[in-house]
Protein backbone atom coordinates (compact mmCIF):
# COMPACT_ATOMS: atom_id res chain seq x y z
CA UNK A 1 0.00 0.00 0.00
CA UNK A 2 1.25 3.42 -0.98
CA UNK A 3 -0.19 6.37 0.93
CA UNK A 4 -0.07 9.77 -0.76
CA UNK A 5 -2.16 11.98 1.50
CA UNK A 6 -4.60 11.95 4.38
CA UNK A 7 -7.73 13.71 3.17
CA UNK A 8 -10.08 13.61 0.19
CA UNK A 9 -9.02 16.46 -2.05
CA UNK A 10 -8.27 16.99 -5.72
CA UNK A 11 -4.55 17.46 -5.23
CA UNK A 12 -4.16 14.10 -3.48
CA UNK A 13 -6.41 12.55 -6.11
CA UNK A 14 -4.10 13.82 -8.87
CA UNK A 15 -1.08 12.41 -7.03
CA UNK A 16 -2.80 9.03 -6.73
CA UNK A 17 -3.57 9.04 -10.44
CA UNK A 18 -0.04 10.12 -11.37
CA UNK A 19 1.45 7.34 -9.22
CA UNK A 20 -0.98 4.75 -10.60
CA UNK A 21 -0.11 5.69 -14.15
CA UNK A 22 3.64 5.50 -13.45
CA UNK A 23 3.26 2.05 -11.89
CA UNK A 24 1.06 0.73 -14.71
CA UNK A 25 3.46 1.90 -17.38
CA UNK A 26 6.34 0.05 -15.72
CA UNK A 27 4.98 -2.45 -13.21
CA UNK A 28 7.02 -4.34 -10.60
CA UNK A 29 7.76 -8.06 -11.13
CA UNK A 30 4.74 -10.24 -10.37
CA UNK A 31 2.36 -7.30 -10.78
CA UNK A 32 -1.30 -8.40 -10.68
CA UNK A 33 -3.31 -5.18 -10.33
CA UNK A 34 -3.41 -1.87 -8.52
CA UNK A 35 -6.40 -0.39 -6.74
CA UNK A 36 -6.33 3.39 -6.44
CA UNK A 37 -8.40 4.85 -3.59
CA UNK A 38 -8.97 8.33 -2.10
CA UNK A 39 -5.47 8.75 -0.68
CA UNK A 40 -3.69 5.48 -1.38
CA UNK A 41 -2.91 2.76 -3.88
CA UNK A 42 -2.82 -0.95 -3.12
CA UNK A 43 -0.51 -2.92 -5.39
CA UNK A 44 -1.36 -6.62 -5.70
CA UNK A 45 1.56 -8.82 -6.75
CA UNK A 46 2.53 -12.49 -6.80
CA UNK A 47 5.40 -13.05 -4.36
CA UNK A 48 6.51 -16.13 -6.31
CA UNK A 49 7.41 -14.05 -9.36
CA UNK A 50 8.79 -11.15 -7.32
CA UNK A 51 10.98 -13.55 -5.31
CA UNK A 52 12.85 -14.68 -8.43
CA UNK A 53 14.11 -11.19 -9.12
CA UNK A 54 14.23 -10.18 -5.50
CA UNK A 55 16.57 -12.84 -4.14
CA UNK A 56 13.85 -14.53 -2.12
CA UNK A 57 12.70 -11.23 -0.53
CA UNK A 58 9.64 -10.37 -2.64
CA UNK A 59 8.13 -7.65 -0.44
CA UNK A 60 11.39 -5.73 -0.04
CA UNK A 61 12.05 -6.02 -3.73
CA UNK A 62 8.63 -4.68 -4.76
CA UNK A 63 8.81 -1.86 -2.21
CA UNK A 64 12.25 -0.80 -3.43
CA UNK A 65 11.09 -1.04 -7.02
CA UNK A 66 8.07 1.16 -6.36
CA UNK A 67 10.06 3.64 -4.28
CA UNK A 68 12.48 4.12 -7.14
CA UNK A 69 9.66 4.30 -9.64
CA UNK A 70 7.85 7.02 -7.68
CA UNK A 71 10.86 9.19 -6.89
CA UNK A 72 10.14 12.80 -7.70
CA UNK A 73 6.43 12.17 -8.10
CA UNK A 74 4.52 15.40 -8.48
CA UNK A 75 1.10 16.44 -9.59
CA UNK A 76 1.91 15.65 -13.17
CA UNK A 77 0.13 16.49 -16.35
CA UNK A 78 -2.53 13.86 -16.67
CA UNK A 79 -4.67 12.96 -19.63
CA UNK A 80 -7.65 15.30 -19.94
CA UNK A 81 -10.48 13.75 -17.93
CA UNK A 82 -13.30 12.04 -19.75
CA UNK A 83 -16.65 13.67 -19.13
CA UNK A 84 -19.43 11.11 -18.84
CA UNK A 85 -23.04 12.25 -18.98
CA UNK A 86 -25.54 10.06 -17.19
CA UNK A 87 -29.26 10.59 -17.98
CA UNK A 88 -31.44 10.34 -14.87
CA UNK A 89 -35.19 10.22 -14.41
CA UNK A 90 -35.63 11.90 -11.02
CA UNK A 91 -38.41 11.28 -8.50
CA UNK A 92 -41.56 9.21 -8.74
CA UNK A 93 -41.26 5.49 -8.12
CA UNK A 94 -37.73 5.58 -9.60
CA UNK A 95 -36.59 8.06 -6.94
CA UNK A 96 -38.87 7.44 -3.95
CA UNK A 97 -36.82 9.55 -1.51
CA UNK A 98 -36.64 12.74 -3.61
CA UNK A 99 -39.51 14.37 -1.71
CA UNK A 100 -37.95 13.48 1.68
CA UNK A 101 -34.62 14.96 0.62
CA UNK A 102 -36.35 18.15 -0.58
CA UNK A 103 -38.37 18.47 2.64
CA UNK A 104 -35.30 18.00 4.82
CA UNK A 105 -33.52 20.89 3.10
CA UNK A 106 -36.64 23.04 2.70
CA UNK A 107 -36.30 22.92 -1.05
CA UNK A 108 -38.72 21.90 -3.75
CA UNK A 109 -38.04 18.54 -5.46
CA UNK A 110 -37.27 20.48 -8.66
CA UNK A 111 -34.61 22.52 -6.84
CA UNK A 112 -32.97 19.33 -5.58
CA UNK A 113 -32.92 18.01 -9.15
CA UNK A 114 -31.49 21.29 -10.43
CA UNK A 115 -28.71 21.33 -7.82
CA UNK A 116 -27.89 17.64 -8.32
CA UNK A 117 -27.76 17.90 -12.12
CA UNK A 118 -25.94 21.26 -12.28
CA UNK A 119 -22.85 20.04 -10.44
CA UNK A 120 -19.86 18.35 -12.03
CA UNK A 121 -18.62 15.33 -10.10
CA UNK A 122 -15.22 13.67 -9.91
CA UNK A 123 -14.73 9.90 -9.73
CA UNK A 124 -12.33 9.63 -6.81
CA UNK A 125 -12.24 5.86 -6.75
CA UNK A 126 -13.91 2.65 -7.87
CA UNK A 127 -14.73 0.06 -5.25
CA UNK A 128 -17.35 -1.45 -2.96
CA UNK A 129 -18.97 -3.39 -5.83
CA UNK A 130 -18.25 -3.93 -9.54
CA UNK A 131 -18.11 -0.54 -11.26
CA UNK A 132 -19.25 1.51 -8.26
CA UNK A 133 -17.83 5.05 -8.46
CA UNK A 134 -17.24 7.16 -5.36
CA UNK A 135 -18.15 10.65 -6.56
CA UNK A 136 -16.99 13.91 -5.02
CA UNK A 137 -18.65 17.24 -5.65
CA UNK A 138 -22.15 16.90 -4.21
CA UNK A 139 -23.46 20.41 -3.40
CA UNK A 140 -23.41 20.87 0.41
CA UNK A 141 -27.00 22.13 0.15
CA UNK A 142 -28.37 18.64 -0.65
CA UNK A 143 -26.05 16.47 1.45
CA UNK A 144 -28.41 14.11 3.28
CA UNK A 145 -27.71 11.55 6.02
CA UNK A 146 -28.22 7.89 5.17
CA UNK A 147 -31.63 6.39 5.93
CA UNK A 148 -32.04 4.79 9.36
CA UNK A 149 -33.22 1.50 7.88
CA UNK A 150 -31.36 0.37 4.77
CA UNK A 151 -33.41 -1.14 1.95
CA UNK A 152 -32.75 -4.80 1.25
CA UNK A 153 -32.74 -4.43 -2.55
CA UNK A 154 -32.02 -1.23 -4.42
CA UNK A 155 -32.45 -1.67 -8.21
CA UNK A 156 -29.43 -1.34 -10.52
CA UNK A 157 -29.09 2.18 -11.95
CA UNK A 158 -30.57 3.90 -8.92
CA UNK A 159 -29.04 7.29 -8.10
CA UNK A 160 -28.70 8.00 -4.40
CA UNK A 161 -27.38 10.47 -1.87
CA UNK A 162 -25.62 9.18 1.25
CA UNK A 163 -24.14 11.88 3.46
CA UNK A 164 -21.87 14.05 1.32
CA UNK A 165 -21.64 11.41 -1.38
CA UNK A 166 -23.74 10.66 -4.40
CA UNK A 167 -23.53 7.72 -6.75
CA UNK A 168 -25.25 5.15 -8.91
CA UNK A 169 -25.83 1.54 -7.84
CA UNK A 170 -24.31 -0.62 -10.62
CA UNK A 171 -26.13 -3.78 -9.46
CA UNK A 172 -29.09 -4.70 -7.33
CA UNK A 173 -27.86 -4.47 -3.75
CA UNK A 174 -28.91 -3.57 -0.24
CA UNK A 175 -28.45 0.14 0.39
CA UNK A 176 -29.02 2.89 2.93
CA UNK A 177 -28.77 5.88 0.63
CA UNK A 178 -31.65 8.24 -0.22
CA UNK A 179 -32.88 7.23 -3.66
CA UNK A 180 -33.62 10.23 -5.87
CA UNK A 181 -33.78 8.80 -9.39
CA UNK A 182 -32.69 6.12 -11.79
CA UNK A 183 -30.65 5.97 -14.98
CA UNK A 184 -31.47 3.66 -17.90
CA UNK A 185 -27.73 3.46 -18.65
CA UNK A 186 -25.94 0.34 -17.46
CA UNK A 187 -23.16 1.37 -15.09
CA UNK A 188 -21.83 -2.18 -15.10
CA UNK A 189 -22.49 -4.57 -17.96
CA UNK A 190 -20.55 -7.77 -18.43
CA UNK A 191 -21.61 -7.87 -22.10
CA UNK A 192 -19.66 -4.68 -22.90
CA UNK A 193 -16.00 -4.67 -23.92
CA UNK A 194 -15.42 -2.09 -21.19
CA UNK A 195 -17.83 -3.38 -18.53
CA UNK A 196 -17.52 -0.46 -16.15
CA UNK A 197 -18.91 2.86 -17.39
CA UNK A 198 -16.80 4.96 -15.04
CA UNK A 199 -13.11 4.98 -14.18
CA UNK A 200 -10.99 6.78 -11.60
CA UNK A 201 -10.48 10.40 -12.65
CA UNK A 202 -13.57 10.69 -14.87
CA UNK A 203 -15.87 13.72 -14.56
CA UNK A 204 -19.58 13.00 -14.34
CA UNK A 205 -22.69 15.05 -15.07
CA UNK A 206 -26.28 13.98 -14.49
CA UNK A 207 -28.86 15.07 -17.12
CA UNK A 208 -32.55 15.03 -16.13
CA UNK A 209 -34.79 13.05 -18.47
CA UNK A 210 -38.54 12.39 -18.47
CA UNK A 211 -40.19 9.13 -17.56
CA UNK A 212 -41.05 8.58 -21.22
CA UNK A 213 -37.39 9.01 -22.20
CA UNK A 214 -36.41 6.63 -19.40
CA UNK A 215 -38.89 3.99 -20.54
CA UNK A 216 -37.77 4.32 -24.13
CA UNK A 217 -34.09 4.01 -23.22
CA UNK A 218 -34.75 1.00 -20.97
CA UNK A 219 -36.87 -0.81 -23.53
CA UNK B 1 -17.87 -35.09 -22.44
CA UNK B 2 -20.44 -33.75 -20.03
CA UNK B 3 -21.25 -34.15 -16.37
CA UNK B 4 -24.90 -34.35 -15.46
CA UNK B 5 -25.86 -32.74 -12.16
CA UNK B 6 -28.28 -35.06 -10.37
CA UNK B 7 -28.40 -32.91 -7.24
CA UNK B 8 -26.57 -29.64 -6.71
CA UNK B 9 -25.72 -30.06 -3.03
CA UNK B 10 -25.77 -27.09 -0.65
CA UNK B 11 -23.64 -24.76 -2.77
CA UNK B 12 -21.57 -26.12 -5.62
CA UNK B 13 -19.96 -23.53 -7.88
CA UNK B 14 -17.39 -23.48 -10.68
CA UNK B 15 -14.15 -21.90 -9.41
CA UNK B 16 -10.65 -21.31 -10.75
CA UNK B 17 -8.03 -18.89 -9.41
CA UNK B 18 -10.34 -15.92 -9.93
CA UNK B 19 -9.97 -12.56 -11.66
CA UNK B 20 -7.43 -10.66 -9.54
CA UNK B 21 -6.44 -8.25 -12.33
CA UNK B 22 -9.91 -6.66 -12.47
CA UNK B 23 -9.95 -5.33 -8.92
CA UNK B 24 -9.38 -1.75 -10.13
CA UNK B 25 -12.84 -1.98 -11.74
CA UNK B 26 -14.40 -2.94 -8.42
CA UNK B 27 -14.68 -6.57 -9.55
CA UNK B 28 -13.83 -8.97 -6.72
CA UNK B 29 -10.79 -11.25 -7.09
CA UNK B 30 -13.03 -14.26 -6.41
CA UNK B 31 -11.95 -17.83 -7.20
CA UNK B 32 -11.48 -20.92 -5.06
CA UNK B 33 -11.61 -20.38 -1.28
CA UNK B 34 -9.10 -23.15 -0.49
CA UNK B 35 -6.42 -22.53 -3.12
CA UNK B 36 -4.18 -25.26 -1.74
CA UNK B 37 -6.85 -27.90 -2.32
CA UNK B 38 -7.86 -26.44 -5.68
CA UNK B 39 -4.28 -26.29 -6.98
CA UNK B 40 -3.45 -29.80 -5.78
CA UNK B 41 -6.66 -31.17 -7.33
CA UNK B 42 -5.63 -29.83 -10.71
CA UNK B 43 -2.14 -31.17 -10.29
CA UNK B 44 -3.40 -34.71 -9.51
CA UNK B 45 -5.42 -34.88 -12.74
CA UNK B 46 -2.74 -33.32 -14.98
CA UNK B 47 -4.48 -29.95 -15.42
CA UNK B 48 -3.06 -26.44 -15.62
CA UNK B 49 -3.02 -24.64 -12.27
CA UNK B 50 -5.91 -22.37 -13.27
CA UNK B 51 -8.27 -25.01 -14.69
CA UNK B 52 -11.81 -24.63 -13.40
CA UNK B 53 -12.94 -27.03 -10.66
CA UNK B 54 -16.15 -27.50 -8.70
CA UNK B 55 -16.16 -26.13 -5.17
CA UNK B 56 -18.82 -27.75 -3.04
CA UNK B 57 -19.72 -26.77 0.48
CA UNK B 58 -20.71 -29.12 3.34
CA UNK B 59 -23.28 -31.10 1.36
CA UNK B 60 -21.77 -32.33 -1.88
CA UNK B 61 -23.59 -32.75 -5.20
CA UNK B 62 -24.45 -35.97 -7.01
CA UNK B 63 -22.76 -36.09 -10.40
CA UNK B 64 -23.02 -38.55 -13.28
CA UNK B 65 -20.12 -38.67 -15.73
CA UNK B 66 -21.02 -39.14 -19.39
CA UNK B 67 -17.69 -40.73 -20.33
CA UNK B 68 -14.62 -42.20 -18.66
CA UNK B 69 -13.17 -39.38 -16.52
CA UNK B 70 -10.14 -38.77 -14.35
CA UNK B 71 -11.04 -36.83 -11.21
CA UNK B 72 -9.47 -35.87 -7.89
CA UNK B 73 -11.26 -34.74 -4.76
CA UNK B 74 -9.28 -32.42 -2.51
CA UNK B 75 -9.93 -30.35 0.59
CA UNK B 76 -12.73 -31.42 2.91
CA UNK B 77 -13.59 -35.09 3.38
CA UNK B 78 -17.28 -35.26 2.48
CA UNK B 79 -17.39 -39.07 2.39
CA UNK B 80 -17.42 -39.42 -1.38
CA UNK B 81 -18.11 -42.70 -3.11
CA UNK B 82 -18.93 -44.21 -6.48
CA UNK B 83 -21.22 -47.14 -5.76
CA UNK B 84 -19.52 -49.08 -2.96
CA UNK B 85 -16.05 -47.67 -3.74
CA UNK B 86 -15.02 -44.83 -1.43
CA UNK B 87 -13.16 -42.00 -3.19
CA UNK B 88 -10.76 -40.63 -0.57
CA UNK B 89 -9.54 -37.04 -0.88
CA UNK B 90 -6.09 -36.23 -2.34
CA UNK B 91 -5.97 -39.28 -4.68
CA UNK B 92 -6.61 -39.31 -8.44
CA UNK B 93 -9.44 -41.65 -9.41
CA UNK B 94 -10.57 -42.97 -12.77
CA UNK B 95 -14.34 -43.23 -13.18
CA UNK B 96 -15.89 -45.27 -15.96
CA UNK B 97 -18.57 -43.88 -18.28
CA UNK B 98 -21.90 -43.54 -16.50
CA UNK B 99 -20.37 -43.57 -12.99
CA UNK B 100 -22.24 -41.54 -10.37
CA UNK B 101 -20.29 -39.73 -7.68
CA UNK B 102 -22.13 -39.17 -4.40
CA UNK B 103 -21.18 -37.51 -1.16
CA UNK B 104 -22.13 -38.31 2.42
CA UNK B 105 -21.47 -36.51 5.67
CA UNK B 106 -18.91 -33.77 6.19
CA UNK B 107 -16.32 -35.81 8.09
CA UNK B 108 -13.65 -33.11 8.07
CA UNK B 109 -13.56 -29.58 6.71
CA UNK B 110 -16.13 -27.57 4.81
CA UNK B 111 -15.17 -27.33 1.12
CA UNK B 112 -14.35 -30.10 -1.31
CA UNK B 113 -12.94 -29.53 -4.78
CA UNK B 114 -13.81 -31.80 -7.67
CA UNK B 115 -11.01 -31.45 -10.20
CA UNK B 116 -11.75 -33.07 -13.56
CA UNK B 117 -9.10 -33.80 -16.21
CA UNK B 118 -9.58 -31.12 -18.89
CA UNK B 119 -11.23 -28.71 -16.46
CA UNK B 120 -14.85 -27.55 -16.31
CA UNK B 121 -15.52 -25.73 -19.57
CA UNK B 122 -17.63 -22.62 -19.02
CA UNK B 123 -17.15 -19.26 -20.77
CA UNK B 124 -14.48 -16.87 -19.50
CA UNK B 125 -15.89 -13.73 -17.86
CA UNK B 126 -13.22 -11.14 -17.11
CA UNK B 127 -10.51 -13.74 -17.75
CA UNK B 128 -11.92 -16.24 -15.29
CA UNK B 129 -14.38 -19.14 -15.11
CA UNK B 130 -15.12 -18.44 -11.44
CA UNK B 131 -18.70 -17.98 -10.30
CA UNK B 132 -19.43 -14.66 -8.61
CA UNK B 133 -22.75 -15.33 -6.93
CA UNK B 134 -23.57 -11.81 -5.70
CA UNK B 135 -23.47 -10.26 -9.16
CA UNK B 136 -24.57 -13.50 -10.84
CA UNK B 137 -21.82 -13.76 -13.42
CA UNK B 138 -19.11 -16.25 -14.32
CA UNK B 139 -19.12 -20.00 -13.78
CA UNK B 140 -22.30 -21.81 -14.80
CA UNK B 141 -24.82 -19.01 -15.56
CA UNK B 142 -23.50 -17.05 -12.57
CA UNK B 143 -25.10 -19.41 -10.08
CA UNK B 144 -24.67 -22.54 -7.99
CA UNK B 145 -25.43 -25.85 -9.72
CA UNK B 146 -28.96 -27.27 -9.78
CA UNK B 147 -30.35 -30.69 -10.63
CA UNK B 148 -30.56 -31.06 -14.39
CA UNK B 149 -27.54 -28.90 -15.29
CA UNK B 150 -25.06 -30.30 -17.79
CA UNK B 151 -21.42 -29.24 -17.43
CA UNK B 152 -19.03 -29.44 -20.36
CA UNK B 153 -15.50 -30.68 -19.71
CA UNK B 154 -12.41 -29.57 -21.66
CA UNK B 155 -9.95 -31.78 -23.51
CA UNK B 156 -7.66 -33.68 -21.09
CA UNK B 157 -3.94 -32.90 -21.38
CA UNK B 158 -1.31 -35.38 -22.49
CA UNK B 159 -0.34 -35.86 -18.84
CA UNK B 160 -3.99 -36.45 -17.89
CA UNK B 161 -4.18 -39.19 -20.51
CA UNK B 162 -1.03 -40.83 -19.15
CA UNK B 163 -2.46 -40.83 -15.63
CA UNK B 164 -5.69 -42.30 -17.01
CA UNK B 165 -3.97 -45.14 -18.79
CA UNK B 166 -1.94 -45.93 -15.66
CA UNK B 167 -5.22 -46.45 -13.79
CA UNK B 168 -7.06 -48.33 -16.51
CA UNK B 169 -7.30 -51.97 -15.54
CA UNK B 170 -9.21 -54.87 -16.98
CA UNK B 171 -11.20 -55.30 -13.81
CA UNK B 172 -14.24 -53.41 -15.11
CA UNK B 173 -14.64 -51.41 -11.91
CA UNK B 174 -16.68 -48.21 -12.13
CA UNK B 175 -14.03 -46.40 -10.06
CA UNK B 176 -10.31 -47.00 -9.65
CA UNK B 177 -8.47 -45.00 -7.00
CA UNK B 178 -4.74 -44.42 -7.46
CA UNK B 179 -2.49 -45.79 -4.74
CA UNK B 180 -0.44 -42.62 -4.84
CA UNK B 181 -1.65 -39.30 -3.51
CA UNK B 182 -0.60 -35.74 -2.74
CA UNK B 183 2.03 -35.62 0.00
CA UNK B 184 1.17 -34.19 3.40
CA UNK B 185 3.34 -31.10 2.84
CA UNK B 186 1.10 -29.84 0.03
CA UNK B 187 -2.27 -30.70 1.57
CA UNK B 188 -4.55 -28.35 3.48
CA UNK B 189 -3.84 -28.75 7.20
CA UNK B 190 -6.69 -29.94 9.40
CA UNK B 191 -6.20 -29.81 13.15
CA UNK B 192 -8.41 -30.04 16.20
CA UNK B 193 -8.16 -26.32 16.80
CA UNK B 194 -7.15 -24.11 13.90
CA UNK B 195 -4.13 -21.89 14.42
CA UNK B 196 -4.10 -19.13 11.83
CA UNK B 197 -0.96 -17.10 11.31
CA UNK B 198 -1.47 -13.38 11.04
CA UNK B 199 0.71 -10.52 9.83
CA UNK B 200 0.21 -7.22 11.64
CA UNK B 201 -2.11 -4.92 9.72
CA UNK B 202 -2.08 -1.19 9.03
CA UNK B 203 -4.19 -0.50 12.14
CA UNK B 204 -3.13 -3.25 14.57
CA UNK B 205 -1.44 -0.57 16.67
CA UNK B 206 -4.78 1.19 17.17
CA UNK B 207 -6.11 -1.74 19.23
CA UNK B 208 -6.25 -1.28 23.01
CA UNK B 209 -3.68 -3.30 24.94
CA UNK B 210 -6.40 -5.67 26.13
CA UNK B 211 -7.78 -6.13 22.62
CA UNK B 212 -4.34 -6.78 21.16
CA UNK B 213 -3.82 -9.45 23.82
CA UNK B 214 -7.27 -10.90 23.06
CA UNK B 215 -6.61 -10.98 19.31
CA UNK B 216 -3.74 -13.43 19.73
CA UNK B 217 -4.61 -14.87 23.15
CA UNK B 218 -8.27 -15.79 22.89
CA UNK B 219 -10.36 -18.15 20.83
CA UNK B 220 -12.79 -17.01 18.13
CA UNK B 221 -15.82 -18.83 16.83
CA UNK B 222 -16.83 -18.71 13.16
CA UNK B 223 -20.23 -17.01 13.05
CA UNK B 224 -23.19 -18.34 11.08
CA UNK B 225 -23.04 -15.22 8.90
CA UNK B 226 -19.88 -16.37 7.14
CA UNK B 227 -19.69 -17.04 3.43
CA UNK B 228 -17.43 -16.78 0.39
CA UNK B 229 -17.18 -13.04 0.96
CA UNK B 230 -16.02 -13.06 4.56
CA UNK B 231 -15.88 -14.90 7.88
CA UNK B 232 -17.23 -13.05 10.91
CA UNK B 233 -15.59 -14.12 14.14
CA UNK B 234 -17.36 -14.07 17.48
CA UNK B 235 -15.29 -13.84 20.62
CA UNK B 236 -14.09 -11.25 23.07
CA UNK B 237 -15.17 -7.96 21.37
CA UNK B 238 -12.14 -5.98 20.21
CA UNK B 239 -11.89 -2.22 20.50
CA UNK B 240 -9.66 0.60 19.37
CA UNK B 241 -7.91 3.14 21.59
CA UNK B 242 -9.63 5.96 19.76
CA UNK B 243 -12.36 6.05 17.19
CA UNK B 244 -10.86 7.02 13.89
CA UNK B 245 -12.55 7.93 10.67
CA UNK B 246 -10.83 5.93 7.95
CA UNK B 247 -11.11 6.37 4.21
CA UNK B 248 -11.90 3.40 2.00
CA UNK B 249 -8.80 1.67 0.63
CA UNK B 250 -7.86 -1.51 -1.20
CA UNK B 251 -8.10 -4.77 0.74
CA UNK B 252 -6.91 -8.31 0.06
CA UNK B 253 -7.88 -11.99 0.45
CA UNK B 254 -7.17 -12.50 4.16
CA UNK B 255 -7.43 -8.91 5.36
CA UNK B 256 -8.91 -8.88 8.88
CA UNK B 257 -11.24 -5.91 9.31
CA UNK B 258 -12.68 -4.63 12.56
CA UNK B 259 -16.18 -3.11 12.18
CA UNK B 260 -17.57 -0.98 15.04
CA UNK B 261 -19.33 -3.96 16.72
CA UNK B 262 -15.92 -5.40 17.70
CA UNK B 263 -16.30 -8.75 15.90
CA UNK B 264 -13.47 -9.09 13.36
CA UNK B 265 -14.15 -10.19 9.78
CA UNK B 266 -11.67 -12.16 7.68
CA UNK B 267 -12.16 -11.12 4.05
CA UNK B 268 -12.32 -14.17 1.79
CA UNK B 269 -12.36 -14.90 -1.95
CA UNK B 270 -15.45 -12.85 -2.91
CA UNK B 271 -14.47 -9.83 -0.78
CA UNK B 272 -15.17 -6.33 -1.98
CA UNK B 273 -12.13 -4.69 -3.56
CA UNK B 274 -12.03 -1.83 -1.06
CA UNK B 275 -13.06 -1.36 2.55
CA UNK B 276 -13.26 1.39 5.10
CA UNK B 277 -12.93 -0.50 8.41
CA UNK B 278 -9.67 -0.65 10.39
CA UNK B 279 -7.42 -3.48 9.19
CA UNK B 280 -6.04 -5.26 12.24
CA UNK B 281 -4.24 -8.08 10.44
CA UNK B 282 -3.56 -9.98 7.24
CA UNK B 283 -3.85 -13.78 7.25
CA UNK B 284 -0.77 -15.51 5.82
CA UNK B 285 -1.70 -16.78 2.33
CA UNK B 286 -0.83 -20.41 3.19
CA UNK B 287 -3.27 -20.32 6.13
CA UNK B 288 -6.25 -18.99 4.12
CA UNK B 289 -7.01 -22.61 3.30
CA UNK B 290 -7.33 -23.40 7.01
CA UNK B 291 -9.88 -20.61 7.37
CA UNK B 292 -11.73 -21.65 4.19
CA UNK B 293 -12.24 -25.13 5.64
CA UNK B 294 -13.81 -23.89 8.91
CA UNK B 295 -17.56 -24.28 9.32
CA UNK B 296 -19.82 -21.95 11.29
CA UNK B 297 -19.34 -22.91 14.94
CA UNK B 298 -15.69 -24.00 14.49
CA UNK B 299 -12.98 -22.23 16.47
CA UNK B 300 -9.69 -20.60 15.59
CA UNK B 301 -6.82 -18.83 17.27
CA UNK B 302 -4.51 -16.25 15.73
CA UNK B 303 -0.75 -16.11 16.11
CA UNK B 304 1.40 -13.25 14.81
CA UNK B 305 4.18 -13.89 12.33
CA UNK B 306 6.27 -11.46 10.31
CA UNK B 307 5.61 -10.61 6.69
CA UNK B 308 8.95 -12.24 5.79
CA UNK B 309 7.96 -15.49 7.50
CA UNK B 310 4.59 -15.48 5.75
CA UNK B 311 6.20 -14.98 2.36
CA UNK B 312 8.78 -17.69 3.08
CA UNK B 313 5.94 -20.10 3.94
CA UNK B 314 4.21 -19.22 0.67
CA UNK B 315 7.39 -19.67 -1.36
CA UNK B 316 8.21 -22.98 0.23
CA UNK B 317 4.66 -24.25 -0.39
CA UNK B 318 5.01 -23.24 -4.04
CA UNK B 319 8.31 -25.11 -4.18
CA UNK B 320 6.73 -28.25 -2.70
CA UNK B 321 3.92 -27.96 -5.22
CA UNK B 322 6.42 -27.65 -8.07
CA UNK B 323 8.26 -30.75 -6.87
CA UNK B 324 5.03 -32.71 -6.69
CA UNK B 325 4.23 -31.57 -10.22
CA UNK B 326 7.57 -32.91 -11.45
CA UNK B 327 7.18 -36.13 -9.48
CA UNK B 328 4.00 -37.25 -11.25
CA UNK B 329 5.45 -37.86 -14.77
CA UNK B 330 8.54 -39.41 -13.15
CA UNK B 331 6.37 -41.78 -11.15
CA UNK B 332 4.34 -42.72 -14.24
CA UNK B 333 7.45 -43.39 -16.31
CA UNK B 334 8.57 -45.87 -13.68
CA UNK B 335 5.37 -47.80 -14.26
CA UNK B 336 3.39 -46.51 -11.32
CA UNK B 337 -0.06 -47.98 -11.41
CA UNK B 338 -3.06 -48.63 -9.25
CA UNK B 339 -4.60 -51.83 -8.12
Amino acid sequence: MITLGDAIDERTHRLVRAAASRIRSHPPPGFVDLVPAFVSIVVHYDPLVAAREGNGRPYEHVVNFLRERLTGLAVEALDAPRVVEIPVCYGGDLGPDLDDVARMHELSPDEVVRLHSAAEYLVYMIGFMPGFAYLGGLPERIATPRRKTPRTAVPAGTVGIGGRQTGVYPLVSPGGWNLIGRTPVKIFDIARAEPTLLGTGDRVRFRPITRAEFDEASA
Amino acid sequence: MTIRVVTGGLQTTVQDLGRPSHQHQGIPGGGAMDRIAMRVGNLLVGNDANAATLESTLIGPTLTFGAETLIALTGADLEAAVGATPIPPWHPALLSAGATLRFGRALRGCRTYVAVAGGIDVPLVFDSRSTYLRAEFGGFDGRALHAGDHLAVGEPSHLSKRIMSSLRGSNGHTATVARWSAGASIRTTFTEEAIVRLIRGAHTDLLTEASLAALVGSRFRVSASSDRMGYRLDGEPLSLRATTELLSEGVAFGTVQLPPGGAPIVLMADRQTTGGYPRIGEVATVDLSIVAQLKPGDHLRFRFISLEEAQDLYLSWQQDLRQAELAIPFHLSRGGSAS
